[in-house]
């Protein structure tokens, strides 16, 4: 069982399962399309304020859809109680955290691919800095995200609320990586000034809490 | 007693949730080739010990040692584990789950994970072909479904937790007779359950729990307890 | 040890009224901000006392991790529960001091953002360790506390240039201290940190009780069933 073939048979079950119930990622994607309109409403998009206060919301409602997707991470393996069989398995745990993070991570891109647009539109949005640096944005952005989610959607699982022990531990830690999202985008929207040490930031952070969470997962998933 | 050496040894094993202690210091000895029966009421322990052995849970106090080594995460390959729950994902097929459960256990190439999958599938009487979502499966077949996950890799040792629950009479006694065919093999088994007639012509020993600890060890299944 | 408790709540004491007194009384008034900036020796020195006691706490984690023995757990606990106290007075009296002086409640500066970042982290660490079922919640505490550490240095940098880039008012740091105010801002610390330690003793032994308490019990019921053996 080797690291790679785990990690991608893993990733590979995951995304069959997750595609044979479509309920639940059409779901997500309504929730994510009225998460942009409420935003919308609460935040007037014709202000002129708006280019500058867009990073912030745009981050903010990838956030709040990604916390929904996170929930339900380890909804499966619960059910039916399959982590114990992977648990029983000789089978190494970082594989199965590195697959179900890069499965989180795809389905929040997707979410983010139709929100962002909607976005663009409902708050006219031109960035006036160099727009291809909303890519390495959006990729370590959202990884700052998921990995650290996934990390602490294991964890909640041996905890009383689960669904609100998720977002609890995680936004607190997330605080810096969000700084960084937000002030990279509105930089780049903006124009005014550099991304280039928010992009720098969320490498940094992304590489630290990487590390971490595969050093570190086998420990709590094995935490009865 | 032969001069084998036992393949699960429990020394003064205690297991504590918070202030309920469901193990209150369990010392046993398990030998090798044997299918033992393990009975008691509810919380006497049993699912506990179960978990204990298969390494899902770390004993607060005292040490358990399996297959020779005291940390069973070194032989996982060797042991096979089911419990109530399936332990299989429902949206997927019987073969889909064994695939993937077969890669975890290392076997990965295709043809050869494809061929030991069948193998076991037809070994608890199952169709290896049926494309039906686990989740739709009767009990019974579940079950089956969910003990050919445990022999996949073939392992020396099984712990099975409530096998036969809520499981039709026939699949029962299938199960039964597989169980025991394992036990000739030389595999040894450990059985929880609450239906011990069903092994009782199989099995080589009871062993009866109660509030935590072994309190019994027979041979043949008396109305003891 | 336990004679040394009574003598260290008698010299924190002393040293609490001194530096009360040296606060109030001796230390010279500042030049812009008046008496109010009186508030600052207690509010530094609970931030420096803060940030040791999770220094303290990412310590007693990382040994529980690697030894797992449970003194290194119950430090760990003792630790974060006082420095997440000690914390809310940073984050109490700041707003106290900065209302009369700037005419806002709050800033977003390096210190008070810090520490909310800090407060915020610890008090999900402590309520991981209420909420959770495991039986090995020392252990998934410890993680997160190495999780937070790891995200202490990344929340400064981010502050700190987010700052500079967006300059606010910033509470306290007028330039440089006036050797006499320097002099009563370690005095107040030395009597914190005495308080930091004294609060952290009696948690500890309290804690170390509790415990010993429900092994007590566990040990009853099991002696208790101990008829056949």
């Amino acid at each position: 069982m080797s690291f790679l073939a785990v990690t991608r048979a893993t990733l590979a079950k995951d995304l069959r399962l997750e595609w044979r119930s479509k309920d639940a990622i059409n779901a997500m994607l309504f929730f994510s399309l009225l998460v942009v309109v409420i935003f919308s409403f609460a935040f007037d998009p014709t202000a002129e304020e708006s280019r500058r206060i867009a990073g912030g919301l745009i981050w903010v409602a990838f956030l709040f859809a990604a916390v929904v997707a996170l929930n339900q991470t380890w909804a499966r393996e619960l059910r039916n109680h399959v982590l114990d069989a992977y648990r029983v398995s000789p089978a190494p745990a970082d594989p199965l955290f590195l697959a179900k993070a890069v499965g989180n991570f795809i389905f929040v891109i997707v979410l983010e691919a139709l929100m962002a647009p909607l976005f663009i539109i409902f708050y006219k949005l031109r960035p006036l800095g160099p727009a291809w640096e909303l890519l390495p944005i959006a990729v370590l952005g959202t990884w700052a995200l998921v990995v650290n989610g996934t990390f602490f959607a294991a964890l909640s699982i041996r905890t009383k609320n689960r669904e609100i022990m998720l977002p609890l531990l995680l936004f607190p830690i997330s605080l810096p990586a969000l700084l960084g999202m937000v002030n990279a985008t509105t930089a780049v929207l903006t124009g005014e000034e550099s991304a280039k040490f928010w992009i720098a930031l969320l490498l940094a952070y992304d590489v630290v809490f990487t590390i971490a969470c595969l050093l570190l997962f086998e420990t709590i998933l094995e935490a009865e | 007693m032969s001069g084998v050496s036992p393949i699960i040894v429990a020394d003064a094993v205690i297991k504590q949730f918070g202030r309920f202690a469901a193990l209150r210091g369990v010392t046993a000895d398990f030998s090798p080739g044997r299918l033992y029966v393990i009975l008691g009421d509810n919380g006497a322990g049993k699912t506990t010990l179960l978990r204990t052995i298969a390494g899902l849970s770390q004993p607060t106090r005292g040490t358990i040692s399996v297959l020779g080594a005291k940390e069973v995460k070194t032989v996982r390959s060797q042991i096979g584990y089911m419990a109530h729950p399936s332990l299989l994902y429902d949206e997927m097929s019987g073969m889909e789950n064994l695939r993937y459960f077969a890669g975890l256990y290392g076997i990965e190439d295709d043809a050869v994970a494809e061929k030991r999958c069948r193998e076991v599938i037809s070994l608890v009487k199952l169709d290896p072909g049926l494309a039906r979502p686990v989740g739709q499966y009767s009990q019974g077949m579940r079950q089956r479904m969910s003990l050919a996950r445990a022999l996949l890799n073939d392992p020396k040792l099984l712990l099975l937790d409530e096998p036969f629950s809520n499981v039709d009479s026939h699949s029962a006694e299938e199960m039964a007779g597989l169980l025991a065919q394992m036990r000739d093999q030389g595999k040894t088994l450990l059985v929880v359950t609450h239906q011990p007639a069903i092994l009782e012509s199989v099995a080589d020993e009871f062993v009866w729990m109660d509030a935590g600890k072994i309190v019994d060890r027979t041979s043949k299944l008396r109305g003891a307890q | 040890m336990k004679r040394g408790f009574p003598i260290l709540a008698i010299v924190t004491a002393l040293l609490l009224s001194f530096g009360l007194y040296e606060a109030l009384i001796v230390a010279p008034t500042e030049r812009t901000m008046g008496d109010v900036q009186r508030i600052f020796y207690y509010h530094v020195p609970s931030a420096w006392t803060a940030f040791l006691l999770f220094l303290i706490n990412f310590v007693a984690s990382v040994t529980y991790l690697i030894r797992r023995n449970a003194k290194a757990d119950i430090l760990a606990l003792v630790s974060a529960e006082v420095g997440v106290v000690f914390c809310t007075v940073v984050l109490v009296t700041g707003p106290i001091w900065a209302r009369p002086v700037w005419g806002i409640w709050w800033t977003w500066d390096l210190r008070l953002t810090l520490t909310l970042v800090l407060w915020l982290i610890y008090v999900s660490y402590l309520m991981l360790r209420r909420f959770s079922t495991s039986s090995q919640t020392p252990v998934m505490a410890a993680v997160l506390a190495v999780f937070g550490a790891l995200d202490v240095p990344l929340v400064y940098f981010s502050i700190w240039f987010f700052r500079t880039q967006h300059p606010s008012p910033v509470i306290g740091d007028g330039g440089s201290l006036d050797p006499r105010m320097a002099h009563v801002l370690l005095i107040n610390w030395a009597a914190f940190l005495c308080l930091a330690w004294l609060v952290c003793w009696t948690r500890y032994r309290l804690e170390v009780v509790q415990r010993e308490v429900e092994e007590a019990q566990s040990l009853e019921a099991l002696l208790e069933g101990d008829g056949s053996r």
